[in-house]
């Protein structure tokens, strides 16, 4: 199994069962009314992509491009992101990503590390990750944000790709504002997670997640009021200048049209 | 959020202690239960009426279906809508006046808070049986409202709200001759499971209407203000 | 102090508020995810293991001596829906009046006054069962099993379900519980030295979703 999917690639520092590798990149503001990228490093199986805006303004555009599937069971990977004071930065992914097995049956961790400074601005909308059958992933996703800062956020989780159970995936997403917490959730799903997890008070047997997280210093005076978004999405003001809207579905394409929409509507 | 909330005075009180926590005297609580459909909500909106332009009034409802009584009184217009709260009762109001009064007592707490100073507040309960009585903890005094079309055997079954309430009102007795019931009959009976305490004959439609009941009010208020 | 104060402040008859609310079985019953004893098994299976664990968590890390007011910013970033964080800060409010007249205690006033419109009611939960000379792993206890037996009664009243049913339903659960409560307690105990990260964060999208929109229906039985 891992000899198919591990091509010649595989280039990061092999440790233990798996492989660990660590993409960086930070933003600083060019004092042109842009942004610069001083640090744009890939690594094994994360590579990283300057690519053109699709608006052509201040921001810059890095993609995740996948050189391969994965991560793979025992794999350690890390994106650490970080948008000094001012800088604008918006990171996206070629590809969704797949939580594959490992060989030895353990778990794989993916750590995605945030910061942003100041007046300045992150986006991360990576595509999907999708839990493949017998797959084990631990998803850790952590964002500092100074109390100026602004954010948009989206992670999906899909269990299984078309037609296949799930592997089992927890993915815990924290955001930290002024070093207060703003939001902290986890969600686990598949075989081997705490019970009740496809049950009602869940999902219900809802094959896709979505959560958009936004915020903004402005919505300390006023922001978006709750709102249910049609029957399985909803818009909560968190306590403090943010929203996250959570979105089911039974497919992938409906939790990201879903979440498209709200981002449009907050814009 | 909560850090904007001032701290001059301490904590709130834990029970129906008659001093707020600042040390002035809290309002005087009267709660009208009853059966389903005997007029209490009619009768608090009357008694709004007659009372508001001499005492500082607000009404806690405590409804089945979450704020089917508040709506009523807010249609009714009986009183600013910021002097009526509705409590939600996990469809047991019984509970919510009686085993557990923490939701009643902070929406009592909060009016004096945020509309006081009140002189009055009622405390009303969603339609509910013969024994549902309101806990002495949450209110000084209490109204059974019962009316004659329930049948004009219920004073003779007794029960602790017709019973041992501060006020017995037999409601709608413009209606006695039409659904066959003995006003009489009724008195006799209620005399005889009350003894002393007394009982009001109502009919809102009549030109007495309310006043009987906003007359034992305005007693049970002279006697607070005298005592606390 | 006494073990059996974990049975008064566990009692479903414990004048804290808690009769109004139904986890958010009233929303789960009528959006006809939950029609039976089943189902509600599942539902609150679901519920202990996600807000529950989190609730658990804060209740025996408040009963071990964290501070509240860290606890009660972890449980409002651990609550996205505004409509549960209104109702877990009504629920504490309510659950300190009775706390305080129970088993007065400084730092139960202390809160008081810190919320006065109310902390979160793990918190609360946490810090009245310590003034109640109880420990972490009661607190624990009486928050997961208060977690599923609200949903349960709410069930009864929503479905007619047949009582013996419901309360089949939570003896069932009673391993999950013990596997809840001690999750909790022993992250508590990291919390102690690592702060109030170490508390889990498991959540259930559909309880937010759910949570919402009962906060929009014109006419329910329940508070939540």
């Amino acid at each position: 199994m891992r000899a198919d999917t591990a091509p010649r690639g595989r280039t990061g520092t092999v440790g233990g069962a798996g492989l660990r590798a660590t993409a960086r990149v930070e933003a600083r503001a060019d004092g042109r009314g842009g942004t610069a990228l001083p640090v744009l490093d890939g690594e094994g199986p994360l590579a990283l992509r300057r690519t053109r805006t699709r608006s052509g303004g201040p921001a810059a555009r890095v993609t995740l491009v996948g050189a391969m599937s994965g991560p793979l069971g025992g794999d350690h990977l890390t994106v650490e992101a970080t948008a000094h004071e001012g800088a604008r930065l918006h990171i996206d992914s070629a590809a969704a990503t797949l939580a594959l097995p490992g060989q030895g049956g353990e778990a794989a961790r993916y750590d995605v590390r945030i910061s942003v400074a100041e007046g300045a601005e992150l986006r991360w909308l990576p595509e999907q990750l999708i839990s493949v059958r017998d797959s084990d992933l631990r998803l850790s996703t952590r964002v500092e944000l100074a109390a100026g800062a602004r954010l948009v956020l989206r992670e999906e989780q899909v269990l299984g790709r078309a037609g296949e159970a799930p592997g089992r995936l927890s993915s815990r997403l924290t955001v930290c504002r002024a070093g207060s917490p703003l939001l902290d959730q986890e969600l686990a799903f598949g075989p081997g997670a705490p019970g009740g997890w496809d049950g009602p008070a869940v999902l219900a047997g809802h094959r896709a997640v979505g959560q958009l997280v936004v915020v903004r210093p402005e919505y300390e005076r006023s922001g978006p009021v709750a709102a249910p978004l049609g029957k399985w999405a909803v818009l909560t003001p968190l306590a403090g200048p943010a929203v996250l809207v959570t979105a089911v579905a039974p497919d992938a394409l409906r939790v990201r049209r879903t979440l498209d929409a709200a981002l449009r509507d907050l814009a | 959020m909560h850090l904007d909330h001032s701290h001059d005075h301490g904590p709130a009180a834990v029970s129906a202690d008659a001093r707020r926590p600042d040390g002035s005297r809290r309002a005087l609580r009267i709660g009208l239960g009853g059966p389903v459909g005997t007029g209490k909500t009619a009768t608090v909106a009357a008694l709004c009426r007659a009372l508001r332009d001499e005492l500082s009034l607000a009404v806690v409802t405590n409804d089945i279906y979450t704020r089917e009584d508040a709506e009523f009184l807010l249609r009714e217009a009986v009183l600013p809508p910021e002097r009526i709260t509705a409590v939600e009762t996990g469809a047991c109001p019984h509970t919510a006046i009686r085993d557990d009064i923490s939701a009643n007592l902070e929406a009592v707490e909060d009016l004096e808070d945020e509309v006081g100073p009140l002189d009055l507040i009622l405390v009303e309960s969603g339609g509910d049986n013969l024994t549902a009585t309101f806990s002495k903890g949450l209110v000084d005094a209490q109204i059974f409202v019962i009316d004659v079309a329930g049948g004009d055997d219920i004073p003779r079954k007794g029960g602790p709200g017709v019973t041992t309430a501060d006020l017995l009102v037999v409601n709608k007795t413009d209606l006695a001759p039409y659904v066959g019931s003995d006003l009489a009959t009724m008195a006799a009976d209620a005399k005889a499971q009350r003894a002393e305490l007394p009982v009001v004959f109502q009919s809102l439609r009549s030109e007495e209407g309310v006043g009987p009941v906003a007359a034992w009010v305005r007693e049970q208020y002279a006697a607070w203000t005298a005592s606390a | 102090m006494s073990r059996a104060a974990l049975l008064v402040l566990a009692d479903g008859r414990f004048p804290a508020g808690g009769h109004a609310h139904s986890g958010g079985a009233e929303e789960a019953v009528k959006a006809g995810r939950v029609t039976g004893a089943a189902s509600l098994e599942d539902f609150c299976r679901g519920r202990l293991n996600t807000s529950g664990l989190v609730a658990a968590s804060l209740a025996a890390a408040a009963a071990l001596g964290v501070d509240p007011a860290a606890l009660d910013a972890a449980a409002d970033a651990r609550t996205p829906s505004p409509a549960l964080r209104v109702a877990a800060r009504r629920l504490g409010r309510q659950l300190m009046r009775a706390a305080r007249a129970t088993w007065p205690h400084p730092e139960l006033d202390a809160l008081a006054r810190r919320f006065p419109k109310g902390a979160h009611q793990p918190v609360v939960l946490g810090l009245a069962a310590r003034a109640a000379g109880l420990g972490p792993q009661d607190a624990a206890y009486c928050s997961a099993y208060e977690g599923i037996s609200g949903p349960a009664s709410a069930t009864v009243r929503l479905l007619s379900l047949d009582p013996f049913d419901a309360t089949g339903v939570l003896a069932r659960l009673a391993p999950d519980v013990d596997r809840v409560a001690l999750r909790a307690a022993e992250a508590a105990g990291r919390a102690v030295t690592e702060g109030v990260d170490a508390l889990p964060a498991a959540s259930a999208p559909l309880l937010e979703l759910g949570a919402e929109a009962h906060a929009g229906w014109p006419v329910r039985l329940f508070a939540s």
